[in-house]
């Protein structure tokens, strides 16, 4: 049957299983709209800003799994979406991400609302497509979900030109899209996994670490099998937290930047790293040459081969999927007759009992003024550790990760490659709508939530009973924390002045607003905030404005070189 | 130290492109890149020249072999292979100089292609290196343009770069 280049669009999402589409229509995209309204199966969600409905679906995407997608129009439809790009490309994200485009004839001629789509968002996207033909757009869409969503994953752009919407053409989904040039690995070497278990059980001070990939790679269950049997401690990146329930003897809490006393110092201090699904990046590992100067034999699995080696030597690596390799490293750890020397272990273990009681994430629980952190332990405590929590960029961020324990993968929703302004809000649309009866709390603070405010109108649309949990400092916090530490306390533009009343602005879009300004008051407003099962409700909460995350590497130094509390 | 990589990679609209946008995103350095279609329309082949650290090309190649428009690549500098460039030079050619000139094409086996009463366009194919001895052997100040194509190469025997 012939149709049109539009409706060809739709049918494909509707063959996907696509539940939501994120969007902002335009000229060049009327015709996909037009076939999106006639049918019910594929739901659209109307953002306020594209960067919102990049971010929405991109927390569709972290907290359930499936593919984000999102619809915006050519030329400042594409430019508003690329920062959301971008930010799902540094985190893995699978996306799919569809442009409207001027109408072929018009390409290339600064046509109204033209840009070059494809060439802009090259560097921040797995893949993309520009679709010429109309018989093209079902083969194209087929790799674009294909490619998002395997290997490691990512956001792929396919841009069509209006005439293809227009044009007709033959439809067929195709049930699989083999490519020659596209093949992930899944499968370990079995030789590498062997060597992998010999050097686990040589360990004198062993360490796992691991990052986003377990969080991606479906792989919490076989971390926390495989960690038990061995009984070494474990830490989480940013992006891996969840990956290893929080509240386990074995967790040491995150590591990095602001990671734990106990993480870090185990870290720099180990003998046999395990790292699974992570990539050494700079917040993590702090001063590549510092981190060399202690000797440790290095295990890296990761699915993406071009992590491995990338900014330290590995000796084992293995390539491939981090569920399939964890499988296989249980099982052959399982068939072995070698144990890890339980004299070194209990050595190691008492080594780092004695740099966690060190107590780094110690602060003033008798403060006058409302502490962040509170805020965060209040929060935990409430939700019973069950909510989706999102995120902006900056302490507040910081303080969520040290604070909310996550037990489960897919609750902490952040930025953490691109460290995006604004993605809390619209990543919590997402994640509610995805899981419409659970808690969704976004943290934040009043400088990232100004980024996509204007997504308020959007939860009130759909009903969304987000819980804004606005960290108010009247800073931005972190880098006011930077120059506090490194810049002579000469705080340049980053006192946050002018701010609206949150209350009302809440109100005014039609939600609920509460202020809260004494440490008494946290737990009573988060108490009724959650009980508002319909409401979106915006809590503000006034917080202690010196107040600084820690510990901290600061940038350059060594994990080992942490500023304390 | 020189690599040089081949590339077979997808003949579609923007593959160029990905490649070249990788190495500057990256920071990796292109000594030259040359493309064009194989016997195979639907595939090009592609040589790189470029040089770095034994870790930066690991990343190099495994950042090539990353982009999904590629479908295999080798580092021909692992092992025996072949190099040749091609060099287009026009070269004053006036008195005496005109014979010495015509001699210098000679001993390096280039050929003159076009002559007019006052200059000679000489080609000549060769390795990078032999290209620049030309132009080091003879007197710079008769050089009036050079045109190189940037490397292309192929492995020795039985070393087969296809899909």
């Amino acid at each position: 049957m012939e149709l049109t280049g539009a409706e060809i669009v739709v049918r494909c999402l509707q063959e996907e299983g696509v539940e939501y589409v994120f969007g902002y229509p335009g000229g060049a995209v009327l015709f996909i709209y037009d076939e999106l309204f006639k049918q019910n199966r594929v739901k659209h969600v109307l953002v306020r800003h594209e960067q919102g409905a990049v971010h929405a679906a991109d927390g569709y995407a972290r907290s359930t799994g499936k593919v984000g997608v999102s619809l915006v129009t050519s030329g400042p439809g594409v430019t508003n979406a690329v920062t959301g790009i971008a930010t799902a490309y540094m985190d893995s994200i699978p996306h799919v991400i569809i442009t409207g485009q001027v109408p072929t004839h018009a390409i290339g001629l600064d046509a109204f609302q033209e840009c070059d789509t494809v060439g802009i968002t090259r560097p921040c996207v797995k893949h993309n497509f520009l679709v010429k033909d109309a018989k093209d757009i079902a083969l194209t869409i087929k790799k674009a979900f294909y490619i998002a969503s395997t290997g490691r994953p990512g956001p792929v752009v396919v841009d069509i030109p209006k005439d293809v919407t227009t044009a007709r053409a033959e439809f067929r989904y195709p049930e699989t899209a083999s490519m020659r040039s596209y093949n992930p690995v899944i499968k370990g070497h079995a030789g590498q996994i062997k060597k992998a278990i010999q050097t686990l059980m040589r360990a004198q001070r062993p360490m796992i670490y691991t990052g986003g990939g377990v969080i991606l790679g479906g792989a919490a269950e076989e971390l926390a099998q495989l960690t038990r049997a061995l009984g070494f401690p474990c830490t989480n990146t940013l992006m891996g937290l969840g990956g290893y329930p929080a509240t386990d003897r074995q967790f040491l809490g995150m590591l990095g930047m602001h990671g734990t006393y106990e993480a870090n110092m185990a870290m720099q201090h180990c003998d046999v790293l395990l790292a699974i699904g992570a990539r050494f990046d700079d917040r993590v590992i702090g001063n590549p040459k510092h981190f060399f100067s202690e000797q440790r034999t290095i295990i890296h699995v990761d699915i993406d081969p071009s992590s491995i080696s990338k900014r330290v030597k590995v000796d084992v690596p293995i390539v491939g999927n981090v569920r399939e390799v964890l499988r296989e490293l249980i099982k052959q750890l399982e068939a072995s007759r070698e144990k890890p020397d339980p004299e070194a272990l209990k050595a190691w273990w008492a080594q780092i009992g004695e740099w966690r009681s060190r107590d780094c994430l110690k602060y003033d629980r008798s403060s006058a003024i409302i502490k962040p952190q509170s805020v965060i332990e209040k929060l935990y405590e409430i939700t019973q550790g069950d909510a989706y929590v999102t995120s902006d960029v900056g302490q507040h961020q910081m303080w969520a990760a040290q604070f909310y324990k996550f037990e489960k993968p897919r609750r902490w929703i952040n930025s953490g490659g691109l460290g995006t302004m604004g993605f809390g809000l619209p990543a919590a649309m997402g994640v509610q709508l995805a899981h419409p009866k659970a808690a969704v709390a976004c943290v934040t603070g009043e400088a990232s939530i100004q980024m996509c405010i204007q997504e308020l109108s959007t939860c009130k649309q759909y009903r969304l009973p987000i819980k804004v949990i606005n960290l108010n400092n009247k800073y931005m916090g972190m880098v006011r924390q930077w120059q506090e530490f490194f810049h002579g306390n000469r705080y340049a533009e980053s006192y946050m002045d002018a701010l609206p009343d949150f209350v009302k602005l809440a109100e005014s879009y039609g939600h609920v607003g509460i202020k809260v300004e004494k440490p008494g008051d946290v737990e009573p407003a988060l108490n009724e905030a959650f009980s508002r099962k319909q409401d979106l409700v915006f809590l503000d909460f006034i917080t202690d404005q010196t107040e600084n995350v820690f510990p901290m590497v600061p940038g350059g130094k060594g994990l080992s070189e942490m500023i304390l509390v | 130290m020189k690599r040089i990589i081949s590339v077979l990679l997808e003949n579609e609209a923007g593959a160029l492109s990905r490649v070249a946008g990788l190495f500057s995103a990256r920071g990796y350095n292109i000594e030259s890149l040359t493309v064009a279609p194989t016997e195979d329309p639907t595939l090009s082949r592609m040589t790189i020249v470029t040089a770095g650290s034994d870790e930066v090309i690991e990343q190099i190649t495994k950042q090539l072999n990353k982009l999904v428009d590629v479908v295999k690549l080798v580092d021909l500098t692992d092992g025996d292979h072949i190099e040749r460039e091609l060099m287009l030079v026009k070269v004053r050619a006036v008195g005496k100089d005109r014979e010495e000139m015509k001699r210098m094409v000679d001993i390096f086996r280039g050929r003159i292609i076009d002559v007019t009463d006052k200059d000679y366009t000489i080609e000549l194919t060769g390795t990078g290196a032999k290209l620049d001895a030309f132009l080091n052997a003879i007197d710079r100040s008769a050089i009036l343009e050079t045109v190189r194509t940037g490397a292309s190469g192929i492995g020795r025997g039985d070393r087969i770069l296809r899909v």
